[in-house]
């Protein structure tokens, strides 16, 4: 499969999945809110074009906002994380970045260790400033950070489930060839 | 002037990174204007048709809860009918009633549109409800959504197939209300956390409130018919700034699990519309 189709049926599938399967969960907590959709952003591949891949994040989020009608708001946090991806992932790959064999970012490409922490930078990124443009309308500080706390953890809690459920194949790119 | 060039070469990144940023923060915080935008009614098609084929195999899931609320509304309006009464006969002489039925349907104010629930949040901070009704079936702006077990929106936008409904669980809705018993005038709104408790301020420490009394909508409003059930009261807190109460209401709907509503639609509100602007100009 081309990464062009995977990518394709990945948007599809990742807001179909946020807007009738987690959004239709009874919450638990108001702090809990389950987000998976934003997986979508940190599995792009690693050769991507840096303004392509703002705009890829602009895109996806307005296209969930339209479900949610919160216009702005997932767009602006996806936003954020499609461009601040780069930047985490030459910190924590910083030998030969650009040369990188692997063609999207996993555990087997990048390391355990590494890939959480991208996961994890990326995640509290996206619910801080989600929470955050929020917590403008409303709410206390003690309201903000415990959003933020709980969400991340139910979010990391579904990508770890996740990538055990659907093991990615990375092919490893040779030289040759 | 190179120098400009260069820079903006240098940073594109960035500053793309800050213009799309721009616009999505520009959107977010012109929400209201957001509901008039043209490009919305097109979203709003785009996104209502998916939500067509999603509640279609969702509706089955609920279809006896959904039964049984219906039969209950049924049993409600039978109740209602005229036929019911009978009054014990203290006159001299029973006079038929010569109208036609119809006679009535002149002064009807609300007229009921039944109306399939298609879309709805519940944990966001501002929650819309979509329904499969449009402008060519007769729904407008600004008209009241009201569900078996009480009040549940109005209407902000509509396209030819679908609308689209601020929920009452929205921190822009504010629907004027009163206790049914001791009728206190108050405001009922939401404060964006929990979807089964509203807010009622503004009620006087004269009025007598007690826990489980309902709360209606009142007949000031030209949206919603009066007399519809809003709440019933869960908390009772004193506001020490003001000398009132503020009510925590358990809502009528359950917001969850909405499938079938009315969209209410005011027959006499453009005579009144246009007599309050007669008012004004004078």
């Amino acid at each position: 499969m081309s990464n062009l189709l995977r990518n394709i049926i990945r948007f599809v599938f990742f807001i179909l999945l946020q807007v009738f399967v987690l959004d239709k969960v009874p919450p638990l907590h108001q702090f809990v809110v389950p987000y998976l959709y934003f997986l979508f952003i940190l599995w792009l591949p690693f050769k991507i074009q840096r303004g392509l891949l703002t705009l890829m994040g602009f895109v996806f989020g307005l296209v969930l906002d339209f479900f949610t009608k919160t216009p702005g708001l997932h767009a602006a946090a996806c936003v954020l994380i499609a461009y601040a991806r780069p930047f985490v992932i030459g910190i924590l790959m910083p030998k030969e970045a650009a040369e990188i064999g692997y063609s999207e970012p996993s555990i087997t490409s990048m390391g355990f260790m590494p890939y959480a922490v991208y996961v994890l930078i990326l995640t509290l990124l996206h619910h801080i400033y989600l929470v955050f443009l929020e917590w403008l309308h409303f709410g206390n500080f003690w309201y903000f950070a415990g959003k933020v706390l709980a969400t991340t953890a139910i979010s990391l809690l579904l990508i770890l489930i996740t990538e055990m459920l659907f093991v990615r194949k990375s092919k490893y790119r040779t030289n040759v060839a | 002037m190179r120098n400009v060039f260069l820079f903006i070469a240098r940073f594109s990144n960035l500053l793309f990174f800050l213009l799309l940023q721009v616009v999505a923060l520009s959107m977010l915080f012109q929400y209201n204007k957001f509901h008039q935008a043209a490009y919305m009614n097109l979203a709003n098609e785009a996104t209502g048709r998916v939500y067509i084929r999603y509640n279609k195999i969702e509706t089955y899931f609920s279809l006896q809860k959904e039964n049984e609320k219906l039969r209950q509304q049924n049993a409600e309006l039978l109740n209602a009918l005229k036929d019911d009464y009978a009054v014990p006969d203290s006159s001299i002489q029973v006079v038929t009633d010569s109208f036609r039925v119809d006679s009535l349907e002149q002064y009807r104010k609300f007229l009921y549109l039944p109306v399939k629930v298609i879309g709805n949040s519940i944990d966001a901070q501002n929650n819309y409800i979509t329904l499969h009704r449009g402008s060519n079936q007769g729904v407008g702006v600004n008209m009241a959504v009201v569900g078996p077990e009480g009040i549940i929106g109005k209407v902000v936008n509509v396209s030819p197939n679908m609308a689209v409904a601020m929920s009452l669980l929205h921190r822009k809705n504010s629907v004027v209300a009163l206790l049914k018993k001791g009728g206190g005038f108050g405001e009922v709104v939401w404060d964006g956390k929990d979807p089964r408790h509203v807010t009622l301020n503004n009620i006087p420490r004269t009025v007598k409130v007690q826990k489980g009394d309902t709360v209606v909508t009142s007949s000031y409003s030209d949206i919603f018919p009066p007399g519809k059930i809003v709440g019933y009261v869960a908390q009772v807190q004193e506001d020490k700034s003001t000398s009132t109460y503020s009510l925590k209401l358990k809502t009528a709907t359950d917001f969850y699990s909405v499938q079938h509503a009315f969209v209410v639609k005011n027959l006499q509100k453009a005579e009144m519309d246009s007599l309050m602007k007669k008012i004004r100009k004078d």
